[in-house]
């Protein structure tokens, strides 16, 4: 298995092996699902759709429902206005959305087909309904990654949507940041706990967890309302979880409608989570309830219980820039050591931040941006790791290394538990440790000597 | 079904179809209420797809056009039907998307195409995901130089005996030529470089993808080693691609017969089976759609003659065989081959009548590909189960309407950008594989090459044939036919079983398989099985949403009328009971 990677490095400027990233598209995509009564839209060939609805599909095991223009060569010679217009006349006739979310792909971009015109010309000539509503955002294959598309599309709901009446609304604004359905029901559950109304967007949670019920929903309950969305102008702050998922449509939103902006990381593990809950409790004015302090007071427990088997541990961490940086300062709360730290999405912030975060506990560690998984297995070949984290791309890795693997991040393809149980917040901190803990010592149980092999651990 | 049950037919009709044991909605009403919502300008559109099926002479369908945009489509792209299906199972070569990084990404071990390491062969580059991830810098100025560098990196690490190259959309519009660079980095490095120009905008679907991934296939690597293989009876398996394993399914029922494989495409395949593939006897084609052209062309240039075969379904594969003993012509060949059928035939029948029990009289409908929604109709009617619907995604009007419609069919501008190669017999290496005589003898024996009849002539008569089918007609279909089952993909999967139907992924089989030859057919039965009867479906609905009946829930026993007089009872008791004051102090 990966028998082609050596641990002979050899520099590459070209070609990239094993992605850590994807395309900007898909972020888009997911973004637009967050919006209850949207039907997201791709603007370029089918593939491009195909590719994203499946990607998705798999990683959540649930309908995931997008548009196409089907460009064919004929639209990319003449521009795509219109497939553009026919897809939008075709979509609110047969589907009803409340809005529709374009973006764009390479092929759109290449052509510079310009949406917003397209759109209007749409809405005249009667194929977008009166009282619908269309957004879009520019999201080019060939700059940055998915957590970019997703960005841009938060950036899109807030300059077509978002608007400041002059009524402040008891209301705290919460970009979630590229983070699953359940992190989000988790980010809301907190909120709830401390008596804080926020509107959250995207919101995915009720929209890519359904139940079961024997009646398909083309648009779930969930998702953050175009009112809601509207309404985040008038609110008291945005707290925005992650530089590259979120801190742009906060800051867009400041300027725009003048809503202060607390530019946080993800909340994951204590510190990240004491922050969230700071900024909830600040802006609020709100006491933080026995109940979450009791949640807190439980980690902490789990942590100092299971101090010994983290402590020292060298661990390889891949994903999106967001959660590798949250994560990274989780595994130094538990006294693990990060060595190698790698984002496939480029970006200079993802560095400098790594370094503030390790350059003192591991100074050996080696972070790169714009890196890639081929490069990842070379440095565990030459120096070998405790545990591995990143999607279900790692498994390979993790198999031809006998490496303890945990999945996190975007996307899991092959397990589901990502689907159900947080990692954010001081509950995701806890399912994190304990999926550590299980790879860790299911691989002492499986291969330790017969006498070291114990029942009580 | 006389060779896999001693009973006469049970539950069919006088045609041999299996009999609904629900009655079934009138195909051209649900037709019309298929196509009331649509706009005028798409309603036109879909009418010439979406028909009722009539097997004594299919009407014309309007496949392989253009999807109408916002439709909600099942269909991919150019670069999906090339670099995914086609080239992808090649193991032993290095693919490289020339593109921004998605294309290589989605279509990175995300379809089943089962591949194991040949002896000797260092690296499977199946594991391996590799493009120019091109960024806005390429986009303006061009992407050759880095597409060249590539080349030379993977190259330097990987030292492959080959590479190919795919194009995505943006390739095409900025004008690399990535064939001048192949040319280039082959004279340099001394290994074979192709390219393939598979841009995702071209075509209506995959299917552009298939005939551009056929002609580079054919150009640039079929023919190149004249090394045929000792073993005698040699075929190609065309159009087979070992998703869930059903290529080594096969190799192992022709092996039993004594029949060998010299090359699988595209399943399980190394470049040297490939290049050496045209010196076996015969091809015999599973899936028409996405492999025709290389047939054809290799029949021109080196004398193959093909024939259609199905190796999905008991009885379907029995006639395979026999079809290719019966062209090889060998009495000890065409023994054996009898011998093996009786014996796989013995071991499916209980099999089949087991099945057979929970599954007769139910319905299935598919929505897949170019060929499966055709092929496993025969799997569901060996147990019993009649196909209600199917269409294909991306298929041509001859996978429909059989290959006697080929030369009415119009060419439209889309199929006029997909390269039509021209070629001749080869000079040296042409040779017919059987004389004019003995091709009249078997022609005279009812052997059919080149042939293909299409879906629509073995589906029965009004059922509705839907290609390239919408969101919004799966979710009528459903409503109108509830069928037991549906055949479709990963996008469709999750909202099907929304709905408490469960949805078989034909594409990829979700994680089973094989379910080709007789061994894949059992799998395919006990999967039907389960699904279909499987006790989720029955958890649906919570006991308090059932209608009443005290019998069969426990819940509505609580309601029932004996519980409720024992409950006022009980709560009469429990009112007059006081506790007697001196007990209560003397226990504190």
């Amino acid at each position: 298995m990966l028998n082609g990677t050596t641990a002979e490095i050899v520099e590459r400027k070209a070609l990239r092996i094993n992605p850590a990233k994807t395309c900007q598209p898909i972020g888009a995509m997911y973004a637009a699902l967050g919006i209850h009564g949207c039907m997201p839209h791709s603007h370029g060939s089918q593939g491009c759709c195909s590719y994203h609805r499946s990607h998705l599909t798999r990683h959540f095991k649930e309908p995931v429902m997008a548009t196409t223009s089907s460009f064919t060569e004929g639209a990319s010679v003449f521009g795509g206005m219109a497939n553009l217009t026919q897809a939008l006349r075709n979509i609110f006739t047969i589907y009803d959305p409340e809005i529709v979310a374009v973006h764009t792909t390479c092929l759109s971009e290449v052509i510079g087909d310009d949406i917003p015109t397209i759109v209007n010309k749409a809405r005249q000539d009667g194929s977008v309904p009166e009282g619908k509503v269309v957004i879009h955002a520019n999201t080019p294959s060939f700059i940055g990654s998915h957590v970019y598309g997703f960005s841009n599309m938060i950036m899109g709901m807030v300059n077509y949507l978002s608007e400041k009446t002059g009524t402040t609304l008891n209301q705290i604004n919460v970009i979630p940041g590229f983070v699953e359905p359940a992190d989000m029901r988790e980010i809301k559950r907190l909120a709830a706990a401390m008596a804080v109304n926020i509107v959250m967007f995207p919101d995915t949670s009720n929209v890519l967890d359904g139940p079961l019920t024997g009646q398909y929903k083309m648009y779930p309950e969930g998702g953050a309302t175009v009112a809601q969305i509207r309404s985040a102008g008038d609110s008291i702050a945005t707290i925005a979880l992650g530089h590259f998922a979120s801190h742009v449509g906060a800051s867009t939103l400041e300027q725009k409608c003048n809503v202060p902006a607390a530019f946080l990381e993800l909340p994951v593990g204590i510190g990240g989570t004491d922050r969230f809950i700071d900024a909830l409790r600040g802006y609020a004015g709100v006491e933080v309830p026995a109940a979450v302090e009791l949640e807190r007071g439980r980690l902490v427990d789990l942590m100092s219980d299971l101090h010994q088997y983290f402590h020292g541990k060298r661990v390889a961490v891949s994903g999106d820039p967001d959660q590798v940086i949250a994560l990274t300062q989780f595994l130094l709360e538990l006294e693990m050591k990060p060595v190698f730290a790698i984002t496939g999405s480029p970006g200079n912030q993802f560095e400098k931040r790594m370094h503030e975060l390790l350059d003192g506990p591991v100074p050996t560690a080696k972070i790169k941006a714009n890196a890639d998984l081929f490069e990842l297995h070379q440095w565990m070949k030459n120096e070998p790791v405790d545990l591995l984290i990143t999607n279900t791309y790692g498994k390979h890795i993790a198999r031809v290394e006998n490496v303890p693997f945990v999945r996190y991040g975007f996307p899991i393809l092959d397990r589901t538990s990502h689907r159900f149980f947080t990692t954010v917040g001081y509950a995701g901190a806890t399912n994190l440790i304990n999926q550590m803990i299980n790879a860790l010592l299911d691989k002492k149980d499986r291969e330790c000597e017969e006498e070291w092999f114990e029942l009580v651990q | 079904m006389s060779e896999l049950s001693d009973k006469p037919a049970d539950g069919c009709d006088n045609e041999g179809y299996p009999i609904p044991s629900l009655p079934q909605p009138d195909s051209a009403t649900a037709r019309a209420e298929m196509l009331e919502v649509y706009p005028p300008k798409t309603r036109k559109k879909r009418e010439k797809q979406l028909l009722t099926n009539e097997p004594s002479a299919p009407p014309e369908i309007a496949a392989n056009s253009r999807t109408v945009p916002g439709i909600i489509t099942q269909r991919g792209c150019t670069y999906a039907g090339c670099r995914g299906v086609v080239i992808g199972p090649i193991h032993d070569i290095l693919h490289i998307t020339h593109g921004p990084v998605g294309c290589s990404y989605y279509s990175w071990l995300t379809r089943r195409n089962l591949a194991r390491t040949k002896p000797g062969q260092p690296i499977n580059f199946l594991q391996y995901c590799m493009t120019t991830d091109m960024m806005e810098e390429e986009i303006i100025f061009g992407g050759e130089k880095k597409l060249a560098a590539a080349i030379r990196e993977a190259y330097a690490i990987f030292k492959p005996k080959a590479i190919a190259v795919y194009s995505t959309c943006p390739v095409g519009l900025i004008g690399d030529d990535i064939h001048s660079v192949c040319r280039k980095a082959k004279e340099e490095l001394g290994i074979n470089v192709f390219g393939f120009s598979c841009e995702g905008y071209k075509g209506v679907s995959q299917s552009a993808g298939h005939h551009i991934a056929n002609n580079g296939v054919f150009k640039h690597m079929v023919g190149l080693l004249d090394e045929p293989d000792k073993e005698e009876f040699r075929i190609n398996v065309l159009g087979e691609y070992n998703i869930g394993g059903d290529a080594w399914e096969i190799d192992t029922l022709l092996k039993k017969c004594g029949i060998h494989v010299t090359a699988t495409l595209s399943g399980d395949i190394s470049y040297e089976q490939i290049c050496k593939c045209h010196t076996a006897d015969l091809n015999v084609v599973m899936c028409h759609r996405s492999i025709n052209y290389m047939s054809e062309m290799m029949e021109t240039k080196f004398g193959i003659p093909w024939v259609k075969v199905n190796f999905i379904g008991a009885e379907q594969s029995a006639k395979s065989l026999r079809k290719i003993a019966q062209f090889f012509g060998d009495k000890k060949l065409i023994d054996r081959t009898e011998e093996v059928i009786a014996q796989e035939m013995a071991a499916l029948r209980p099999v089949i009548e087991d099945v057979k029990s929970r599954l007769k009289g139910k319905t299935a409908a598919m929505f897949v590909g170019g060929s499966r929604a055709h092929h496993y109709q025969h799997l569901f009617k060996d147990v019993g189960m009649l196909t209600v619907a199917a269409g294909y995604e991306f298929a041509h009007r001859d996978d429909y309407e059989g290959r006697v419609v080929l030369p009415t069919i119009k060419v439209d501008a889309d199929s006029r950008n997909i390269e039509e190669i021209e070629v001749e017999a080869d000079a040296k290496r042409y040779q017919p594989r059987k004389t004019p005589e003995q091709l009249e003898a078997l022609k005279a024996g009812g052997f059919n090459f080149k042939d293909y009849d299409g879906m629509m002539v073995e589906m029965k008569k009004s059922t509705l044939i839907i290609d390239d089918i919408s969101h919004h007609e799966m979710e009528k279909l459903i409503h109108l036919y509830k069928p037991d089952i549906i055949g479709s993909g990963i996008k469709d999967k999750f909202v099907i079983e929304k709905f408490g139907v469960p949805c078989k992924q034909l594409h990829s089989y979700d994680i089973g398989g094989p379910y080709a030859a007789f061994t894949g057919a059992a799998n395919f039965y006990r999967e039907i099985d389960r699904m279909i009867n499987s006790k989720v479906w029955k958890l649906i609905t919570p006991s308090w949403k059932k209608p009443a009946n005290a019998a069969t829930a426990m819940g509505k026993g609580i309601d029932s009328p004996t519980n409720k007089a024992i409950r006022e009872v009980v709560s009469g008791l429990a009112k007059a009971w006081k506790p007697k004051k001196a007990a209560v102090e003397a226990e504190a």
